[in-house]
């Protein structure tokens, strides 16, 4: 029972930072209808970013809070990596607004390419551990043993549903939601009604970014290590949990990333550690076959 | 009164519910071989519905729809057939053969080849990369795979293929001059201006040598000129093939010039069903269409000059 | 890149301003530099690195953030004054068109030029340089001319998007490793030199097998979903060559035996005949075995192209190309689509089975490590670059993609500039990665876009211009 709660809370850990990289997807393919492949990557960036930030400040700046350190690590690392997404999207997507429709995904999977060398000539290809940080835990009794909640495990689940809760406010509240809500629908009609679609566009790449940043922090963070080449698996989870939640929709996102994070634990505990990432493909692609419009997404008519 | 003696079509208790929305409601008609038939009806009214369930790209709710090719279609037979659980009964089990076929059991692409149903679509389906040759070749694509033998005998060139695509240029040839577009022939089908595009679709939907040819809205779009050249063509095929027209259309100078047979929709009910002159003149129809009570339609029929 | 874009481009008949906006540019200029230095902050202006007690710290790396930032600015700044004022007629103006006639002949150059290739590489470098050039030009470039030619028919013909197709080159290649290597040796050990031939079929029909098995599930699937699930399943056969340690030796992979001359060994240590004692001909083992590898993917790959050719005129190809165009058209024509997209699927995973097998053959040894994304997104972004449906586009692509990739691994003079330290083999990737994009903002259609008929009327089609080509749901 024990170990059950606390494969739980790991999983539940794991799952918010799918469910903050799965946001990016979603948002991505609801506006403009492509996957963003190199979302990962820059999910994978934001991590190396928030890491020598976070060596940075502590070993150099003289910050000792870690609590402060970690703040200005997360601010920080959201402005710059808004900025690599946004940047992306200028230069590898927008020129190709209205053409082959083939071209973005080309295009997307180039600059995925990209990213990951660009990081593993930078910053070398070996795996960097981070200075571990926040390791106390909490240990709840329960049952004959007890189970164990880190503080960063507690950090990851409270950043998260904060972050959660200001960005359901902006998409359901402000004028910035509305558009990218209506660009959804219609990108042309929103254009013609007088919605700066491009201005949207690059919007949700920018919040897209920055929440990712959030999970690369996270992820820094949690496994104490990372490395050019940790984009391309979180990703692809992040994008089946959006998948599995119905793309284009926000709570979906979220729900998915926590299903999978859950799947992902459970399987390693009771099955096969080895076969892990096999069960989350596998669950990718019966979802898309058998149930393509996810949890919450709005079903697809084939019109003739 | 063919839809009576000699239907080659029956449809019986059609129902489409789409959640919650009934889009046909319990609809019967009859089409009658050798017939223009037109399905008409307000917007809405579930006329592309039907089309749709026809040519099996909706499975209908409930309902029947029987075809028979070579003979009337006999209820007794339909029901005998119905009752096998099997799909269809023609001879030998060939493709192409006569037989009774239960449509609303049968995927679309089957209904296409074995009971040999054509369509078009309301928004133009060509394959618009490929020429306007290229187009009628694909068409007749079930012919040509059987004498490719399932591509193996066509890969190594054999003389019976080359035969086969002989006579597929042969019948290609045929629809091009029919619809003037010989001079076209090499140019991708996208190219072409709109009218062209509409005959173009009827054209690649007889190369496929159908019993039934269900247009939807043929006219739509075109100039009056284009419109006078469309009515043509459909005489032409059905005084000269053996292949029965069920259309779908708002221009009613077309349907009422062409048309030996017209069923009114009106929310998914049919109400009415006749020759040209019996739908023209009934008061349903007249209601229905300028949105009027049944008692005021005499006051509207005397301003239209009916 | 800014929305107040310095500069405006001259249209040709627009009125041109009088002279260069200079203080445009050099905002248009300082506002790229000033991201270019937010990019750089902190990935590229500091390096992780471990310190002695193998904690991780941080050096700074200033020069090199400058460096960046200037060059961007420069870069930008020129970029502008060329947009403005018109390239230098340095390069002769006029465009390089083929005329008809010799665009027909371009294939049959280009045969000529491969038959030729490998006597004309031992002719200038020697028999020492002739076999990298060989091997891993030749025979390299020409297995992914076979592999983009197989995906061509998938993804190009039948519009059917496929991120997976390396799964079939694995499938290929294991089925050619464990054959070869463990099942005939326990079973026929007779048959060992005849190896790579008799695993050739076995490993086509077993890939075109698995084509089947994973076309099935993702046949109702479209767009960018049909994309991501046979990732989804490249993935997995990938990782289950990792885990099923028992069968496959996971990571540390299979010792395959080399390709024969149909029987014959290039060089044997056991003493057995080889080639060069039955045919007394000029050069090493090493580049008879090179020539020999370079013939057959030769071969291999020319039957693709041939069975391509011909399929697109049969009645299975002219629907592949419909169902790219309008699949519920091809239904109402009676064209079973289940099947057209399952043949198509078989085929060309077929093809990429053959190259597998080959490539095992070849190597000598095979793991997982040479079946991972990046090999699916090499192959489809050839297609894509070639022009999706182009023999001709595919193989140029093939040849400037994977020629150029390997190229940058001979850039070892740079070390000479940049000290030892500098490898430029590790900038490729980087490349490659850029180029992708910048080729699809080029030429999204890739270089050859436009589609030729499989038939015509007065037996001389033109073809038809990419703008009414459809790219398929797929």
């Amino acid at each position: 029972m024990e170990y059950f709660v606390q494969q739980l809370i790991n999983g539940l850990t794991l799952g918010s930072i799918y469910g903050l990289i799965a946001i990016g997807y979603t948002m991505v393919f609801g506006i403009i209808g492509m996957v963003n492949f190199a979302h990962g990557d820059v999910f994978m960036i934001s991590a190396f970013i928030a890491l020598i930030l976070l060596i940075l400040l502590t070993q150099f700046l003289g910050v000792t809070s870690i609590g402060l350190a970690l703040l200005i690590v997360l601010v920080a690392g959201m402005f710059l990596t808004a900025l690599w997404s946004w940047v992306i999207e200028r230069i590898a997507y927008r020129p190709l607004a209205g053409s082959f429709r083939l071209a973005p995904l080309i295009s997307a999977i180039g600059m995925a390419i990209f990213l990951l060398n660009f990081v593993q000539v930078t910053q070398g290809p070996r795996n960097k551990a981070s200075p571990s940080i926040l390791n106390n835990v909490m240990t709840i009794p329960m049952g004959n043993g007890s189970v164990t909640i880190s503080e960063r495990q507690a950090l990851i689940f409270i950043v998260t549903a904060i972050l959660l809760l200001a960005f359901w406010a902006i998409v359901q509240k402000t004028k910035l939601g509305r558009a990218q809500r209506a660009c959804e629908q219609d990108r042309r009609m929103a254009a013609l009604l007088g919605i700066n679609v491009d201005r949207t566009i690059s919007l949700t790449f920018v919040i897209g970014g920055a929440l990712a940043s959030v999970a690369g922090l996270m992820f820094m963070s949690y496994y104490g290590v990372v490395s050019f080449s940790d984009g391309f698996t979180p990703g692809v989870k992040a994008f089946t949990a959006a998948v599995l939640g119905g793309i284009g929709s926000l709570p979906g996102a979220v729900i998915g990333g926590l299903l999978i994070g859950l799947i992902e634990t459970m399987w390693s505990a009771y099955f096969s550690i080895d076969y892990k990432d096999v069960a989350a493909f596998s669950i990718l692609a019966i979802v898309l076959i058998f149930m393509p419009s996810g949890l919450l997404g709005r079903p697809d008519v084939e019109k003739v | 009164m063919r839809w009576v003696r000699d239907p080659l079509l029956v449809v019986e208790g059609l129902t489409m519910r789409f959640g919650g929305l009934t889009a046909v409601r319990d609809l019967s008609f009859s089409v009658g071989r050798g017939d223009i038939t037109a399905l008409i009806g307000p917007n809405g009214a579930g006329k592309t519905t039907v089309f749709n369930c026809i040519t099996g790209f909706y499975k209908p709710t409930s309902g029947l729809m029987a075809l028979s090719t070579g003979g009337p279609v006999r209820l007794d037979e339909v029901a005998a057939l119905a009752s096998t659980g099997h799909r269809y009964k023609c001879v030998d089990d060939q493709i192409g053969a006569d037989g009774v076929f239960l449509l609303e059991r049968m995927p679309d692409f089957e209904i296409a080849r074995r009971a040999r149903v054509a369509r078009t679509f309301q928004n133009i389906r060509l394959f618009s990369g490929m020429t306007v040759l290229e187009n009628l070749i694909v068409a007749q694509h079930t012919p040509l795979m059987r004498a490719s033998g399932w591509t193996i005998k066509g890969l190594f060139g054999a003389p019976q293929y080359r035969q086969a695509e002989a006579a597929a240029m042969k019948r290609a040839r045929y629809w091009l001059e029919h619809i003037e577009l010989t001079h076209r022939a090499d140019d991708a089908a996208g190219s072409l201006p709109y009218g062209d595009q509409r005959r173009l679709e009827i054209a690649r939907a007889m190369c496929t040598d159908p019993v039934l040819l269900c247009l939807d809205e043929p006219a739509a779009g075109l100039n009056p000129r284009e419109s006078l050249e469309l009515n043509t063509l459909l005489r032409t095929i059905r005084d000269h093939h053996a292949t029965s027209i069920l259309l779908i259309e708002h221009d009613m100078s077309v349907v009422m010039e062409i048309s030996d047979h017209v069923v009114v929709l009106e929310y998914g009910l049919r109400i009415s069903d006749g020759t040209p002159e019996s739908v023209r003149n009934d008061p349903k129809v007249i209601a229905a269409y300028l949105g009027v009570d049944d008692d005021e339609v005499a006051q509207v029929e005397a301003e239209v000059g009916l | 890149m800014d929305t107040t874009d310095g500069g405006t481009p001259v249209s040709d008949g627009a009125l041109p301003s009088p002279r260069f906006p200079i203080e445009d540019a050099l905002r248009s200029a300082g506002l790229w530099a000033l991201v270019t230095l937010g990019l750089c902050f902190p990935i590229v202006a500091f390096e992780t690195l471990q310190d002695f007690s193998n904690r991780l710290t941080i050096e700074a790396r200033p020069l090199l953030v400058l460096f960046a930032v200037a060059a961007v600015f420069a870069g930008r700044l020129g970029w502008l004054a060329v947009r403005y004022h018109g390239l230098p007629q340095l390069l002769p103006a006029t465009r390089f068109e083929l005329t008809p006639e010799r665009k027909k002949q371009l294939p049959r150059i280009g045969l000529a030029a491969l038959l030729i290739f490998p006597f004309f590489a031992l002719l200038l470098t020697g028999q020492g340089g002739a076999v990298k050039w060989i091997d891993n030009f030749g025979v390299q470039i020409l297995i992914y001319v076979m592999l983009a030619w197989g995906l061509n028919i998938v993804v190009g013909l039948a519009g059917l998007l496929d991120l997976g197709y390396v799964a079939f080159y694995a499938v290929g290649a294991y089925a050619y490793a464990l054959i070869a290597t463990y099942v005939i040796p326990a079973t026929v050990p007779g048959l060992g030199p005849w190896a790579f031939w008799i695993c050739l079929p076995i490993a086509g029909i077993l890939a075109a097998f698995w084509g089947i098995l994973l076309g099935f599930p993702v046949l109702r699937l479209r767009g960018d979903y049909l994309a991501i699930v046979t990732l989804a399943f490249g993935e997995i056969i990938r990782l289950v060559l990792i885990n099923w340690v028992e069968v496959t030796n996971g990571n540390a992979g299979i010792r395959t035996p080399y390709i024969t001359f149909f029987g014959l060994p290039f060089s044997s240590r056991t003493g057995e005949t080889t080639f060069g004692d039955v045919f007394a001909l000029p050069g090493s083992p090493a580049v008879h075995r090179s020539m020999f590898l370079y013939y057959t993917i030769l071969a291999l790959a020319l039957l693709v192209a041939v069975a391509t050719q011909r399929l697109r005129r049969l009645p299975i190809g002219r629907a592949w190309e419909a169902m790219r165009e309008d699949e519920i058209a091809c239904r109402s024509l009676g064209i079973n689509t289940v099947n057209t997209k399952l043949t198509a699927f078989a085929i060309g995973a077929m093809f990429g089975g053959l190259a597998g097998a080959f490539f095992g053959a070849r190597q000598g040894f095979v793991n997982p490590r040479s079946f991972e994304f990046m090999e699916s997104a090499t192959i489809l972004a050839i297609v894509v670059l070639g022009g999706m449906g182009s023999l001709v586009g595919v193989a140029i692509a093939a040849v400037a993609v994977i020629g150029g990739i390997e190229l940058l691994r001979e850039l070892s003079f740079l070390k000479q500039i940049f000290g030892p330290e500098f490898d430029p083999g590790q900038y490729r990737m980087l490349i490659f990665g850029l180029a992708m994009v910048l080729m699809m903002i080029w030429r999204p259609r890739g270089l050859v876009g436009a589609r030729q008929p499989t038939i015509a009327l007065d037996g001389n089609a033109k073809a038809i211009s990419a703008s009414h080509v459809k790219e398929g749901h797929g």
